[in-house]
């Protein structure tokens, strides 16, 4: 199969820093692929490069088999990649269909909102993605639990024809019923089709939910591996103590 | 995070019309949440009735009735553009002088009738001179990332000093152009139907406004609120309207500008509610960080407020100008500003930006201009007025962040 995404030493330096070194990195269609590593690791670098805020120095980039530039995060979209920051970036007077359509409101003469058709609209996509517990689109976000937030800035993020879904650390405000909710809701958009892509320190989640795991440590990839055919241990292992081709503090050349 | 369990599961979609007991309920609960709505507001209102009615019957006359409309014509404008100011959650200070400027302009190019200008050039390019500053300050406020606080401080100051340079030494700029003494010296003929029309215009579009949105909701198997509590509310509206149509008609008429008002009102609701801008606005006022990521210009939302703010005072400041029927070196100053601001306030227009109705802008100018002519019929010296308006205005702030904690506690806000 061919990946949906998939990144080929891709690097990004920072000054004197070298935040990302010929990292690799793939995501296949219908897949939950789990990026982990520790604090530095480089999972932040990595979202951002691919989101187009902080582009990659050097490295290339294949969206479904065919090379891309991405510049900035407009081209991010346009691939259709949306990414879910930790933060949501929901606004919490506004209501949930406000929320969902921000920036792209359906409007008639371009001007005045549509709000019957965007509420329709809004009501199908949490419908198809089984959000249930949201008990009206028409309450403001304020109102809703940190587990319905996640729901509902995933779903917005799906909504657009979506083909790949990055989560930033979706679970880690969460309680044990509400990452229940958000882990299903993860396979779900999986088994439609798309690519999603969750970075998390929770190995708990990474081994409910991921097919793949990639295994960042300082600033390069360590390993992929199937989640089936390694352990927690294994993985805390690598993490923590994986495998370098490159002695960090060394020239990107050395 | 207990809540969620708590929370029934009910199927999305399939949202029915919601029942009159329903609805009752569920208003009766905001409340209990403190989602006061304008209910303090209005009660405020009638205590000020009660207790100035009981200190001089003058109060409560068609005469004042048609008074207070015009007293607080200027204010209530220029709290319009207040609200959008701070639905962003930020400030502008400026307005007081700016619609000075405003009125200034109009005064001086209406003063020699010789000089070829009209009140219909004069009053379009007095508001593109204030459009101009509200440019001026939005692209200094988000250009050079200064807060608005402070920007529109400079311009307070500044702007007073344009109006003194202009009006002169002690001087005075009499309006005599009779389109501009018009604006708030005219008033529907009392004993013509003219005030009935419009009020009748008013209620027959918002009705008709609310059934279109019902059935289309209905349409689309969207909820709806029930048909009796939209029938109620029209009703409600007309009730009110042909209060005042009849009070004022007891009188001098409906004045000219109340219309003005009522037609400005509803254009800016529009503007704010059902457009992808007012949207826009709210969003920047309520995180403007996601406002930025869901692609939204927040530098051009911001200057555009700021533009719009300073327009409705120029249109504030032409209707004091038409008022006073003159423009002296005053003009802007007091505490015009503050009970502008104290309009928006009062009307439950939060200071943090992303909360607030420009309707309720109205509401509260009704409470400032209340206040304000209860104690000039009473003859109060101006000390007293002032810590009477100072305490009238904390009173509206406590009850607001009670209704807030509130609203906190029962984890809405």
């Amino acid at each position: 199969m061919e990946p949906l995404l998939k990144l080929v030493e891709v690097s990004r330096r920072f000054g004197a820093v070298q935040a990302l070194y010929k990292v690799n990195f793939e995501v296949n269609p219908g897949e939950v692929m789990a990026l982990v590593g520790d604090n530095g690791a480089g999972k932040s670098t990595l979202i951002k490069g691919i989101a187009g805020i902080y582009p990659f120095n050097e490295g290339k980039i294949f969206f479904d088999g065919k090379q891309v530039n991405i510049h900035s995060p407009r081209d991010t979209t346009s691939l259709g990649i949306e990414i879910v920051y930790q933060d949501l970036a929901l606004t919490d007077n506004l209501d949930v269909v406000a929320n969902m359509f921000l920036g792209r409101e359906y409007s008639r003469f371009g001007v005045f909102l549509d709000e019957p058709q965007m509420e329709k609209a809004c009501l199908e996509t949490l419908q198809s993605l089984s959000v249930t517990t949201v008990r009206s689109v028409r309450q403001t976000v304020a109102q809703l639990s940190g587990g319905q937030r996640q729901s509902i800035a995933v779903a917005k993020a799906v909504m657009w024809n979506s083909r790949l879904v990055i989560l930033d650390e979706p679970t880690a405000a969460l309680g044990v019923a509400q990452t229940r909710q958000v882990l299903d809701l993860v396979r779900r958009l999986a088994d439609r089709g798309l690519g999603v892509v969750i970075v998390t320190h929770n190995m708990h989640d990474v081994f409910e939910v991921a097919d793949r795991i990639t295994v960042l440590r300082l600033g390069q990839s360590v390993g992929c591996f199937e989640r089936k055919s390694i352990t927690q241990t294994e993985i805390i292992h690598s993490i923590t103590a994986g495998k370098l081709e490159h002695v960090p503090g060394m020239t990107a050349d050395g | 995070m207990a809540e969620q369990s708590k929370t029934p599961e009910v199927r999305m979609g399939e949202q029915e019309t919601v029942s009159v007991v329903g609805f009752v309920r569920g208003y009766i609960k905001r409340l209990g949440s403190g989602d006061l709505g304008a209910l303090p507001i209005i009660v405020g209102l009638v205590i000020i009735a009660v207790i100035f009615q009981s200190q001089n019957s003058n109060f409560l006359t068609p005469r004042n009735f048609v008074n207070l409309i015009l007293q607080m014509a200027g204010i209530t404008m220029i709290a319009y553009g207040m609200v959008f100011v701070l639905l962003l959650g930020e400030i502008d200070l400026s307005v007081g002088y700016v619609s000075a400027v405003g009125g200034v302009t109009v005064a001086m190019l209406l003063r020699d009738s010789s000089a070829g200008w009209t009140w219909y050039t004069a009053i379009p390019l007095a508001l593109l001179v204030t459009a101009g500053i509200g440019l001026l300050q939005g692209l200094i406020i988000t250009m050079f990332r200064v807060p608005s606080f402070i920007v529109t401080l400079a311009g307070l100051l500044a702007w007073n000093g344009v109006v003194l340079r202009l009006v002169g030494r002690g001087g005075t700029v009499i309006v005599q152009d009779q389109f501009v003494v018009g604006i708030a010296n005219s008033y529907l003929p009392a004993n013509s139907i003219w005030g009935w029309v419009v009020i009748g215009l008013f209620v027959l579009g918002y009705a008709v406004t609310q059934f279109l949105q019902y059935s289309t909701r209905r349409s689309r198997g969207l909820s709806t609120r029930p048909l009796p509590v939209i029938a109620l509310q029209v009703f409600a509206i007309l009730v009110v309207g042909v209060i005042v149509v009849a009070i004022c008609n007891q009188d001098r008429g409906l004045p000219m500008i109340g219309v003005l008002l009522l037609v400005m009102v509803v254009l800016l609701t529009i503007l704010a509610k059902n457009t992808r801008f007012g949207r826009f606005v709210y969003a920047v006022g309520g995180n403007a960080e996601a406002a930025r990521r869901a692609g939204i210009s927040v530098t051009r939302i911001r200057v555009t407020v700021f533009v719009l703010s300073s327009m409705l005072a120029g249109l504030g400041g032409i209707i004091l100008a038409s008022r006073l029927r003159s423009v002296d070196t005053g003009a802007g100053g007091g505490n015009l500003l503050l009970n502008v601001v104290a309009a928006a306030v009062i009307g439950g227009t939060s200071l943090f930006g992303g909360r607030g109705y420009v309707a309720s802008a109205i509401l509260g100018a009704l409470v400032i201009s209340g206040v304000e002519n209860g104690m000039g019929l009473l003859n109060l010296e101006s000390g007293d007025k002032f810590i009477i308006t100072g305490i009238v205005l904390l009173l509206a702030v406590i009850v607001d962040s009670l209704s807030r904690r509130r609203q906190q506690q029962s984890g809405l806000a």
